[in-house]
């Protein structure tokens, strides 16, 4: 299982990186998002994967580890915020710049860029 | 506890003048001079102590765990300096009333005054050699203050900003040779370094902190080859020049020979370096001095040819010479000041300084004329003033040194050829400017100052004068107090007199005087070949080294930097790859010591189901809502996730959150294009894949190697810890607003923040409003449809319940104030969706910053509340009560902390939604009350 949970932090991170590298905006806040998700999970796995374990005091005698679980709940909430916030960036700048293109104008104007208005 | 007063008592003076600027010009200087007078008087309380040979010392712990005090001594040395830096100080700022017009602010020339007060005190009382470094930059900063006092002069600016950058560098050399020092010593502390002599000098890198320190010294001391900055720094108004050209800046240098000479000085190396660079200085500031038609130039190099000469005294290898050098340091401080003062009177009344202009100012300025005569005769040396003793000194130890080994008979000689230039340069000094025919084209005519703009000069060449008569009486018990610290016991018995008999120095300076009246009666021819030699401009060679240093920064920064956020990603990708990936390659074995568990059926059905989700996601990142809506299956499943490895807190948080962040997303598309168009090209596609899925293979290696280890944990303190100490059963969330309840604190303002940043970002946003999607379809057939506004309707106070149970259970069972907050935030963001912004605003008119502000505010007032009960910040306080009917309950301080966290979640959270959908709703409507 240990195989399989790495993987798919693995593989979320590819796919945030790559969305990443796009060139538009919106694409970029995917890529943020997922690459949320993979730190989030990793950071959670660092206190191990237990099924079934007790969460709440005096509900069990082996207990899950709080502490990345405490740490990872704040993380989501910020993670949240700074997701907001670079969208929004995002539309300002569409809407200042007239283009969504990451560095506010599209470098070599090709003949494919339809959605500029 | 006294000790401390003395610079804290300056830096007060500062703030205060710096606050006198409506007050009248008395008054203003009134006030300014209270602070250094009060120190003055506590110096003078100290002194007979200090004189009699005790150091004083003061220590305030601040960081004593890594050797950092706030820590002061005051030893022989310090005393002399502080005496010095105050009393001239007191004399300039009663100048400096008179001399500056009614155009200048004094306010802010006594506040920056003042803390140049405040930073030499610091440097000459620190105890601590760091502590010293700070006081030393504070120099460089408030002297760039001074001479760029009057900025819309280019010249000010231009001489400032080469005396910030010459004084800046040499002292990051110093900290750099301090820094070596301390390690070397294994203390910070000036007593131990000053005490570990052999050490120091036995290290392998004695050389090199040597040379880092020396750097410092020269560079403030305006040692050749580095005296440039000093001449250009004349731009400063003339009471600054006095100030920092006479007893404070550039003596800070000499004071950091003369402090540091315990420890440092005794080697070869230390001898050739300082002692050549003081001879070398020595001549080039007196042979230049000669030909500067500028009187503050004539002034400014004059300064430099003595502090070279003191740094030659400091570089010679006798005892005698120390002492020397000490006595003169008083002596020119006296009569540099009083000359720099009386130059400021002429400038004052003429107009110029020229003396090509100035002459015949004895029939105009007698009085002044004299105090001036006299101050220059003391700067040539001449018999029964000040100079004559310290110089007659000078050329004594120049004879009874072997610093040279069998050339070392050229020292004697060229300080005779320095001192017949100096004798040149006052003769013209005193015979241009006051005699030698009558003015021409002055701006004004001339008259005697002020009363009492005269009183600083007068007090200091009466100085001059006394110590020229009566040097035993006058000046011996600070002099050998100042010695007795620097050479500590080998402490040389020396006699001040003015008649030593007919020997060699008297000789000496006799043909430095006839040379030097015979060098001036000549000067014609002199000038004639200085004119002849290519002009050396060290204004314009600073420039261009500056401009090129700066061009080369540019064309890297332009080269690196080209404007492509894709290629700053990339970049910065691959340093992350690096620094992740190279740790692996050394380690052994990927897999850890754990068995590894098997996987059931229900983990493989999730896991596939992320994964295709993830790769969905990019696979269709042009329709972006196709991909978006993609992108929420990743989140939901990672929540699942999260509920199945025990940890239901984040699965609810997880879940809340994916709500908001999809639908805010969605919004988002309104705003913006919905489709991606095709760009990159296939090599560009390779490149990213190729990044991306290397990056992917070292966070799964890294996170396989992590999953596989044994966990050591200190969450046992938290469990053990959860229900005595925070009186919660759900540890999650009493580490969140108990245990770390300060991070939670900074978390929820960064929230907040967030929130403010995005609305202040919306604000004034130039709309573009399409009517319909990309494809021509309209947005949505009914924009509120009944049956949604009736069942969220009737759902929001069932909602709000449950967020209510949540938050209340938080701190025992799985939820607390993020869930809770998100719950009721999702639950208002439905109304919104359902019935429109409008009708929102008609019916729950609640300002979102507000809401944010109390949150926080609520949060940060139940920390400080411990503070009340005398306990740390945001210690928790519980207890249990019996309450009617309900029975047996706990009350916890935390519940309040986390109803701030709370009310933060909903106001940030609905602000952002809100913001952004107040936008699509009403276009005309600017204003919005959010």
């Amino acid at each position: 299982m240990e195989l399989l949970y790495a993987s798919c932090v693995g593989v979320l991170v590819s796919c945030g990186v790559f969305l990443l590298l796009r060139a538009r905006t919106f694409p970029v806040v995917l890529g943020l998002t997922m690459i949320s998700y993979a730190v989030n999970l990793f950071l959670f796995s660092a206190g191990r994967l237990t099924i079934n374990k007790a969460v709440v005091l005096g509900t069990g005698t082996e207990y899950a580890d709080p502490l990345p679980q405490a740490l990872v709940l704040t993380a989501i909430v910020i993670g949240f915020a700074m997701t907001a916030f670079v969208v929004i960036l995002a539309i300002r700048g569409r809407a200042d710049l007239g283009s969504d293109h990451v560095d506010g104008y599209v470098p070599n104007t090709s003949a494919d860029n339809k959605e500029q208005k | 506890m006294t000790l401390l007063w003395i610079p804290l008592l300056s830096l007060i003076g500062s703030v205060i003048s710096a606050c006198t600027g409506k007050l009248s010009r008395n008054l203003s200087t009134s006030l300014t001079a209270l602070a250094p007078l009060t120190a003055l008087g506590i110096t003078l309380y100290h002194a007979p102590a200090v004189l009699a040979g005790e150091t004083i010392r003061y220590s305030l712990a601040w960081i004593p765990s890594i050797g950092l005090d706030l820590s002061l001594r005051l030893d022989g040395l310090s005393l002399l300096f502080m005496f010095m830096i105050l009393g001239i100080g007191l004399l300039v700022i009663l100048y400096t009333r008179y001399y500056l017009s009614a155009n200048d602010s004094m306010a802010k020339l006594y506040s920056y005054l003042m803390l140049f007060m405040t930073a030499m005190l610091g440097i000459v009382m620190s105890n601590n050699v760091i502590q010293l470094w700070l006081f030393w930059e504070l120099t460089s900063i408030s002297s760039f203050l001074l001479i760029s006092f009057w900025w819309h002069k280019s010249e000010a600016r231009k001489g400032a900003r080469m005396a910030l950058a010459v004084t800046g560098a040499g002292g990051l050399a110093l900290l750099a040779g301090l820094m070596l020092l301390g390690d070397i010593v294994g203390s910070y502390d000036l007593d131990v370094i000053l005490a570990s002599k052999a050490i120091i000098q036995s290290h392998d890198l004695y050389e090199v902190a040597l040379v880092l320190v020396l750097l410092g010294a020269f560079t403030k001391s305006a040692q050749f080859p580095f005296h440039f900055w000093l001449p250009h720094a004349m731009a400063a108004p003339t009471p600054v020049s006095a100030y920092l050209h006479s007893a404070t800046m550039v003596k800070a240098g000499i004071f950091l020979l003369a402090r540091f000479h315990p420890a440092l000085a005794g080697t070869d190396t230390w001898f050739l370096l300082v002692g050549l660079t003081g001879l070398a200085t020595l001549l080039f500031g007196a042979y230049i001095a000669l030909f500067k038609h500028d009187l503050k130039g004539l002034l400014a190099y004059s300064t430099i040819s003595h502090l070279g000469l003191i740094t030659l005294l400091l570089g010679l290898d006798t005892e005698l010479a120390t002492v020397a050098a000490i006595f003169h340091i008083i002596n020119h401080a006296t009569f540099k000041a009083s000359l720099f003062m009386a130059v400021g009177i002429i400038d004052h009344e003429t107009g110029t300084r020229d003396m090509r202009k100035l002459n015949g100012m004895w029939r105009y300025l007698p009085y002044t004329a004299t105090l001036a005569m006299v101050a220059a005769a003391a700067m040539a040396g001449v018999p029964l003033l000040n100079g004559f003793l310290s110089k007659e000194m000078f050329f004594a130890e120049t004879l009874h040194q072997q610093v040279l080994g069998s050339m070392s008979w050229l020292i004697p000689v060229l300080a005779t050829v320095a001192g017949a230039f100096a004798v040149a340069y006052s003769a013209r000094f005193i015979h241009d400017v006051f005699f030698n025919g009558d003015p021409i084209n002055l701006p004004r005519i001339p008259h005697e100052p002020p009363r009492y703009m005269r009183v600083p000069i007068e007090i200091l060449v009466v100085i001059c004068l006394l110590v020229g008569m009566f040097p035993h009486f006058a000046i011996d018990g600070i002099l050998s107090a100042a010695s007795l610290a620097v050479l500590g016991q080998k402490m040389p018995h020396y006699e001040l007199a003015i008649w030593h008999g007919f020997n060699l120095p008297l000789l000496m300076s006799a043909m430095a005087v006839v040379g030097g009246l015979f060098i001036y009666v000549n000067r014609k021819y002199l000038f004639q070949f200085q004119a002849s030699l290519p002009p050396l401009n060290a204004k314009k060679t600073f420039e261009r080294v500056i401009l090129s240093v700066i061009a080369w920064c540019q064309s890297k920064v332009s080269s690196t930097e080209n404007g492509s956020l894709q290629r700053y990603l990339v970049i910065m990708l691959a340093v992350v790859l690096l620094c992740a990936g190279w740790p692996l390659f050394e380690m052994q074995q990927l897999a850890g010591s754990m068995p590894l568990t098997p996987v059931d059926v229900h983990n493989a059905i999730g896991a596939g189901l992320l994964i295709i989700g993830a790769l969905a996601t990019v696979i269709w990142h042009r329709s972006r809502m196709v991909s978006l809506l993609m992108l929420s299956i990743v989140g939901l499943m990672v929540s699942v996730v999260f509920t199945r490895f025990s940890a239901p807190d984040l699965a609810l948080t997880q879940l809340t959150v994916e709500v908001v962040t999809i639908i805010l997303l969605m919004l988002a598309l309104f705003f913006l294009p919905q489709h991606t168009p095709k760009e990159s090209s296939s090599l560009r596609v390779l490149r990213d894949l190729a990044i991306a899925s290397t990056l992917g293979v070292v966070i799964a290696s890294i996170c396989y190697a992590l999953l596989t280890r044994p966990l050591d944990s200190i969450s046992d303190f938290f469990i053990a810890n959860a229900k005595i100490g925070g009186g919660g059963t759900n540890v999650v969330n009493v580490i969140l607003v108990d245990f770390r309840g300060f991070d939670t604190l900074g978390e929820i303002t960064v929230l907040g923040i967030a929130a403010l940043g995005i609305f202040k970002v919306l604000s004034r946003i130039p709309l573009f409003m399409p009517a319909s999607d990309s494809e021509g379809r309209p947005w949505a057939k009914e924009r509120h449809p009944i049956l949604l506004a009736s069942i969220s309707q009737s759902l929001l106070p069932l909602a709000l319940l449950v967020s209510a149970y949540i938050f209340l259970r938080g701190h025992n069972l799985p939820g607390g104030g993020f869930i809770a907050g998100l719950v009721t935030s999702i639950a208002f963001i439905l109304q919104y969706m359902a019935h429109g912004t409008a009708w929102i605003n008609e019916r729950f008119d609640v300002n979102y910053r507000k809401i944010i502000a109390s949150g926080i505010g609520i949060s940060l007032f139940t920390g400080v509340g411990s503070w009340f009960f005398d306990k740390p910040f945001l210690t928790t306080w519980f207890d249990y009560f019996d309450i009617p009917f309900v029975g047996k309950t706990e009350l916890a301080s935390a519940i309040a902390f986390d109803l701030g966290v709370y009310l933060t979640v909903v106001g940030a959270t609905l602000m952002i939604l809100a913001s952004l959908g107040n936008m699509t709703a009403d276009t005309q409507k600017k204003e919005v009350n959010i």
